[in-house]
């Protein structure tokens, strides 16, 4: 296979993601997937894709890619990041946000620093031509599974394309794709909270946090007030559950992500609601965290509703307007300041 | 018989609950637990996505929005009353072991600090059938007791930056085999040559929580060997009793 996307620049870190690899947890295997599976499934709808088909998820700066097939349609979701096209003469023209766009042959693709979130999914219409492993195409790099190569991207590799050329359609857009940060992360607490001291609970509810940079696929390392143990911070091995904050003998929690280890020895205070981690995956170092306990039925309803959302999107997917109906300084200004694309204002 | 005491449900966020038998490493707890397990999978519950024993407790991964919790409980209680706490047979694995001193470079010290010889050291350790309790940590890293009481020493006190693929090691009463290059603080007495992890093969786990491992001494010449198999994917292990293919 020669022909495809060719990487010119691979970005930060650029891998392939779909909706995880869930069933071989018993063996020691993460699940791993897209750390904000709602823009996976934005980025997807926009080319026609089934919604969890595997799209290149771009952590904090993208890659400059080739178009070395006839044509290929991609779309870009997530985090506000400015998406050009270069062509032969190097002239860069701008792609409006939350819209499909089609490449020729020799076209470059440039998807510049991300701003407001640490992740975006660039989808190809028919999706990559690698072979899943285990069912899935998401890449764990740290098992050397999956994905391209079974590593991020790299300057050289040529990512083959389902299909070598952009099917004969109008573009299409989302009108808007709600990215905005909840003010708390809903939390249920357990299954060791009785772990912890009364102090230390309260703690966990009301101080705020500071991701670190010293956040990864596996888990989002969190500065701030110490929760205190009540007996010590070794457990014998349980389960982790996507979203569990787990907390060392540092006292500084920990929220496991999508490459998480499927088992572990620390105190687990709480989890973050399922509802929640699409948003908690799009966190940049830096950012600021809270927290609020919310029962386990809230948590369903939490989820029933984000499922609703995304049913939502994928209603709303329309053709694409052109020749000035979308304002798309408006459009850019406005992905800037909230981190809400909404073309309908 | 004595009484069986019945298991917590506890919730780890909305998508996970975990059915807790207790908080020590026990057979008869891992057996109970590897039995839930069994009688999940065998029921094939709707929104249920995958359970993961675990020493003490399993944790059953599922949808809430086909399967809310309530109903999850009501679902595992006929389960959890069938629980039987005899171990299922599981499958034997024979792992070759190579314990030369470049492979185990724990050896020496493990023998001063138990107060054994290198050789005492080996024969106690390829001598244990191990329990595998429950797999974690790296892809196809199994947690296996019990090691004789007078194998059991605390982990190292500065772990490993870098422990090689394939070594087998031990801390407190477990013994394990690292199936990929990692960090890690268990003492290393030897290393097999068989791929304990190879996403090559179809199902790229050896052994799964449940069967039963004894590591079987080799030559230096003979770990080369089948290392040389292993790598180019020729080298086919079964479990004792399964013809090879």
């Amino acid at each position: 296979m020669t022909a495809g996307l060719r990487v010119l620049t691979p970005g930060l870190m650029t891998t392939l993601q779909d909706l995880g690899r869930p069933g071989f947890q018993r063996l020691g295997i993460p699940v791993s997937g897209a750390l904000d599976p709602v823009s996976l499934r934005a980025a997807n709808l926009m080319v026609g894709n089934p919604a969890g088909t595997a799209a290149l998820e771009i952590a904090y700066q993208g890659p400059l890619l080739a178009v070395e097939v006839d044509s290929v349609r991609v779309a870009l979701a997530g985090a506000g990041a400015p998406l050009d096209i270069l062509g032969e003469a190097g002239v860069a023209e701008r792609v409006p946000p939350l819209t499909s766009v089609s490449l020729q042959r020799g076209q470059r693709l440039r998807i510049g620093a991300l701003s407001g979130g640490a992740v975006a999914y660039l989808a190809v219409e028919g999706g990559f031509a690698v072979a899943p492993v285990l069912g899935s195409r998401s890449t764990y790099v740290r098992a050397g599974i999956g994905g391209f190569a079974a590593r991020a991207i790299a300057a050289g590799d040529v990512l083959p394309l389902a299909e070598d050329a952009a099917a004969e359609r109008e573009e299409q857009m989302l009108p808007a794709l709600d990215l905005v940060a909840p003010a708390r992360y809903r939390i249920v607490l357990g299954p060791q909270d009785d772990y912890f001291t009364q102090a230390a609970i309260r703690t966990l509810l009301e101080a705020t946090y500071t991701v670190t940079p010293a956040t990864d696929r596996m888990g989002m390392r969190l500065d701030g007030p110490r929760l205190e143990h009540a007996k010590g911070f070794n457990i014998v091995s349980d389960g982790i559950a996507p979203g569990a904050i787990q907390v060392p003998g540092n006292g500084l929690p920990i929220i496991l992500l999508a490459d998480r280890q499927t088992t572990g020895g620390y105190p687990k205070v709480a989890a973050v609601v399922s509802a929640d981690l699409p948003a908690l995956g799009r966190l940049m170092p830096g950012a600021q965290i809270a927290f609020e306990a919310v029962s386990i039925d809230e948590a369903e309803a939490a989820r029933r509703q984000m499922m609703a959302y995304v049913a939502e999107l994928e209603a709303s997917v329309t053709l694409a307007r052109r020749n000035g109906v979308i304002d798309e300084a408006k459009l850019m200004a406005a992905n800037l300041v909230s981190g809400v694309v909404d073309a309908r204002s | 018989m004595p009484p069986v005491p019945q298991p917590r449900f506890l919730r780890s966020g909305d998508t996970a609950l975990v059915v807790e038998f207790g908080d020590r490493i026990d057979r008869d707890i891992s057996a109970r637990v590897l039995s839930l397990a069994g009688l999940i999978e065998a029921a094939a519950i709707p929104g249920v996505v995958e359970v993961v024993p675990t020493f003490r407790s399993l944790m059953v991964h599922y949808e809430p929005l086909a399967l809310p919790h309530c109903e999850l409980e009501q679902r595992l209680g006929p389960l959890i009353d069938r629980i039987r706490i005899e171990e299922r047979p599981g499958r034997r694995w024979r792992v070759p072991a190579c314990y030369d001193a470049d492979a185990g470079p724990d050896l020496a010290d493990v023998a001063e600090r138990t107060g054994l010889s290198v050789a005492q050291v080996i024969e106690r350790h390829s001598a244990t059938e191990f329990h595998v309790y429950m797999m974690g940590f790296l892809p196809g890293f199994p947690y296996m007791g019990t090691l004789p009481a007078e194998l059991e020493l605390p982990r190292r006190e500065n772990p490993r930056l870098r422990v090689p693929s394939g070594s087998i090691a031990i801390a407190m009463a477990m013994s394990t085999v690292y199936t990929l290059e990692s960090p890690g603080g268990w003492h290393l007495l030897g290393r097999t040559p068989i791929l304990m992890w190879d996403p090559r093969r179809a199902e790229p786990t050896l052994v799964a929580a449940g069967d039963k491992v004894m590591f079987t001494p080799v030559s230096r010449r003979e770990y080369e060997t089948i290392l040389a198999q292993a790598t180019a994917g020729t080298y086919d292990l079964r479990p004792d009793g399964e013809a090879r293919a």
